[in-house]
C-alpha cells in the first residue's frame, strides 16, 4: 500500500490522527507527542508494508542496522574526533543498502523471496546520512533511540519525503504547543490536505487521463512537445499533491514538516527553481554535497579559479542526484543537464553582473518564461521518452 | 568582530549595501548564494577562528548580517 496513493491508507489515518488531535487540543503535545509519533509511525509502517513480510522485515532490520551505525559513530566521534577513516567507513556502511537496491537490476538479490528494498528506503537513507554527517560536524552529540525511530520512520514522510533534518525534527518532537497554537497547525494541516486532494486526485488525474496518457504512443515533434508540458505539469501536481498531504498530516501530528514546493514554475532563474522544486531534496544535496565539496576545495586550494570548484560541485551535486533516481541513461542525462544549466547561469551572472534583484516587469516575465521552458525540457529528458526512441 | 564580519560580507557580496543596512535580507535579495556562503565560512574560519559547518545554520536563522553577527558572537563566546 502506498501512502496517500491508495484509499486504504486514508482509511487507516484516523488511528494516528485522532489521538494526536485529542492531545493537541488539550495542549499536551510536549508530553506525549514523542510517543504518539513513534508508535503511530511503527503502526503505519506495519499497515503500509504488511502485504510483504520480506519488506517489513527489511525495513525493521534497516532501521536497527542504521541505529547501530549511528551509535557506533557517536562513540568513535567522542573518542577519536573527526578521523576520516571511521567516518568514511560508517558513511559507506550507511549507503550500502541503498546502493545494493539501486544496483539490484544487475545483482538480482532477494531476501525471503522478496526483492531487496522497501518503500521509502532512499528517503530514509537521506535522513540517516544527514544525521551521520551532522555528528561528524559536532552538531549532534546525542541520539535517543525513540527520537531516531520517530525521525527516520515518521509516517507522513515515509514514502517520498519531505526530507527533514534530525535537529529540526527533534526540536519539534518536544516543543510545547498550547491549544490555540495547535489549532493553527490543525487548520494549516487541513488546508494542505485539501490541496493534496485537488492537486493529486483532480488536477494530476485529469492531466494524465486527457493530456498525457493519449500521447504515450504518438510520436513526432509536436506530440513530443505537447508531451513535454503534459509530463512536467503531471509530475508537479502529482508530487506537490503528495507533499501537501505529507505536510498536512505532519502538521496534525504537531510536526512542522518542511515544504517541498513553492510555485516552481514562477522561478526567475534555474537557481531560483531549485529553491522551489523538491526543496527538501535539493537543499539536502546543496548542504551535504555541493557546499561541502566547494568548502573543501576552496580551503585546500585545489583549483586556481574558485569558480572551477563551483562548476565541479554542480556536476557532482546534480550527477549524484540524477543517479539517485536510478542508474538509467535518462536520469544521468537529467543530472548533467541541470549541472550545465546551473554552471551556465553562474557563469553568465558573474560575467555580466546580473546581481541586482530589482528588475523590471518585462525582464522578470521573460526570465520566468525562459526558465520554465528550460525546466520543462529537463523533465522531457527525465521522462525517458527521448532515450527510448 | 562586528566590523570584520561586515567587511567580509561586503567583499563577498561585492556591495556596500551591507554596511548601510545590516538588516538587509542577504539571501532573499540574491546578494549571497551557496557559493558566497562557502566563501564566508572559509573567511570566518581564517579570520575569526570560528568553524561553522555548511548544514549548521538554516538560512532563516542567518537571513540578515545582524542575525549572522549575533549568531557568531554567541558561538565565539561558547
Amino acid at each position: 500500500m502506498t501512502p496517500f496513493a491508495s484509499w486504504g491508507f486514508f482509511l487507516w489515518l484516523p488511528v494516528p490522527l485522532v489521538p494526536a488531535l485529542v492531545v493537541g487540543l488539550l495542549g499536551r503535545g510536549d508530553k506525549f507527542r514523542r510517543w504518539l509519533v513513534t508508535l503511530s509511525s511503527l503502526f503505519m509502517l506495519y499497515i503500509v508494508l504488511r502485504p510483504s513480510v520480506g519488506a517489513l522485515a527489511q525495513a525493521v532490520g534497516f532501521v536497527v542496522y542504521s541505529w547501530i551505525l549511528v551509535r557506533v559513530y557517536l562513540v568513535c566521534r567522542k573518542g577519536t574526533g573527526k578521523k576520516l577513516r571511521a567516518y568514511s567507513l560508517i558513511l559507506f556502511a550507511s549507503l550500502l543498502p541503498l546502493a545494493l537496491v539501486k544496483l539490484n537490476p544487475y545483482l538480482k538479490l532477494d531476501i525471503w523471496h522478496s526483492t531487496i528494498g522497501f518503500l521509502g528506503i532512499s528517503y530514509l537513507t537521506f535522513r540517516i546520512v544527514g544525521t551521520i554527517i551532522d555528528i561528524r560536524d559536532g552538531l549532534i552529540e546525542k541520539v535517543d533511540f525513540l527520537d531516531f525511530v520517530a525521525f527516520v520512520l515518521f509516517f507522513p514522510t515515509l514514502a517520498s519525503g519531505p526530507i527533514d533534518r534530525f535537529r529540526r525534527f527533534k526540536a519539534d518532537l518536544y516543543k510545547p504547543l498550547p491549544a490555540g497554537e495547535y489549532l493553527r497547525y490543525l487548520s494549516n494541516g487541513m488546508h494542505h490536505i485539501m490541496r493534496g486532494f485537488l492537486y493529486k486526485y483532480i488536477l494530476a488525474y485529469l492531466i494524465n487521463k486527457y493530456w498525457l496518457a493519449p500521447l504515450n504512443h504518438v510520436f513526432g515533434v509536436w506530440p513530443t512537445l505537447s508531451y513535454m508540458y503534459a509530463y512536467g505539469f503531471y509530475l508537479f501536481f502529482d508530487f506537490a499533491g503528495y507533499s501537501a498531504f505529507a505536510v498536512g498530516v505532519g502538521q496534525i501530528m504537531g510536526i512542522d514538516v518542511p515544504e517541498n514546493f513553492k510555485r516552481p514554475f514562477l522561478a526567475e532563474n534555474i537557481k531560483d527553481f531549485w529553491g522551489r522544486w523538491h526543496i527538501s531534496l535539493s537543499f539536502w544535496f546543496r548542504d551535504y554535497i555541493y557546499m561541502r565539496f566547494v568548502l573543501k576545495s576552496v580551503k585546500e586550494k585545489r583549483f586556481k579559479q574558485k569558480t572551477t570548484a563551483s562548476y565541479l560541485g554542480y556536476l557532482l551535486n546534480f550527477g549524484l542526484m540524477g543517479m539517485w533516481h536510478g542508474l538509467h541513461l535518462q536520469y544521468i542525462l537529467y543530472g548533467l543537464y541541470h549541472a550545465c544549466l546551473m554552471s551556465g547561469y553562474e557563469f553568465v551572472k558573474h560575467r555580466f553582473k546580473l546581481n541586482s534583484p530589482h528588475k523590471g516587469l518585462l525582464w522578470r516575465s521573460v526570465s520566468i518564461i525562459i526558465t520554465f521552458n528550460l525546466v520543462m525540457f529537463g523533465f522531457l529528458i527525465f521522462s525517458g521518452r527521448l532515450c527510448s526512441n | 568582530m562586528r566590523e570584520i564580519i561586515i567587511k567580509i560580507l561586503c567583499e563577498i557580496c561585492d556591495t556596500d549595501q551591507i554596511e548601510k543596512d545590516p538588516d538587509i535580507e542577504i539571501f532573499r535579495e540574491g546578494l549571497l548564494d551557496s557559493f558566497g556562503t562557502v566563501e564566508f565560512l572559509v573567511a570566518i574560519q581564517a579570520q575569526l577562528g570560528i568553524e561553522v559547518a555548511p548544514s549548521e545554520v538554516e538560512r532563516d536563522a542567518w537571513a540578515t548580517p545582524n542575525k549572522i553577527i549575533a549568531y557568531l558572537e554567541d558561538r565565539g563566546r561558547a
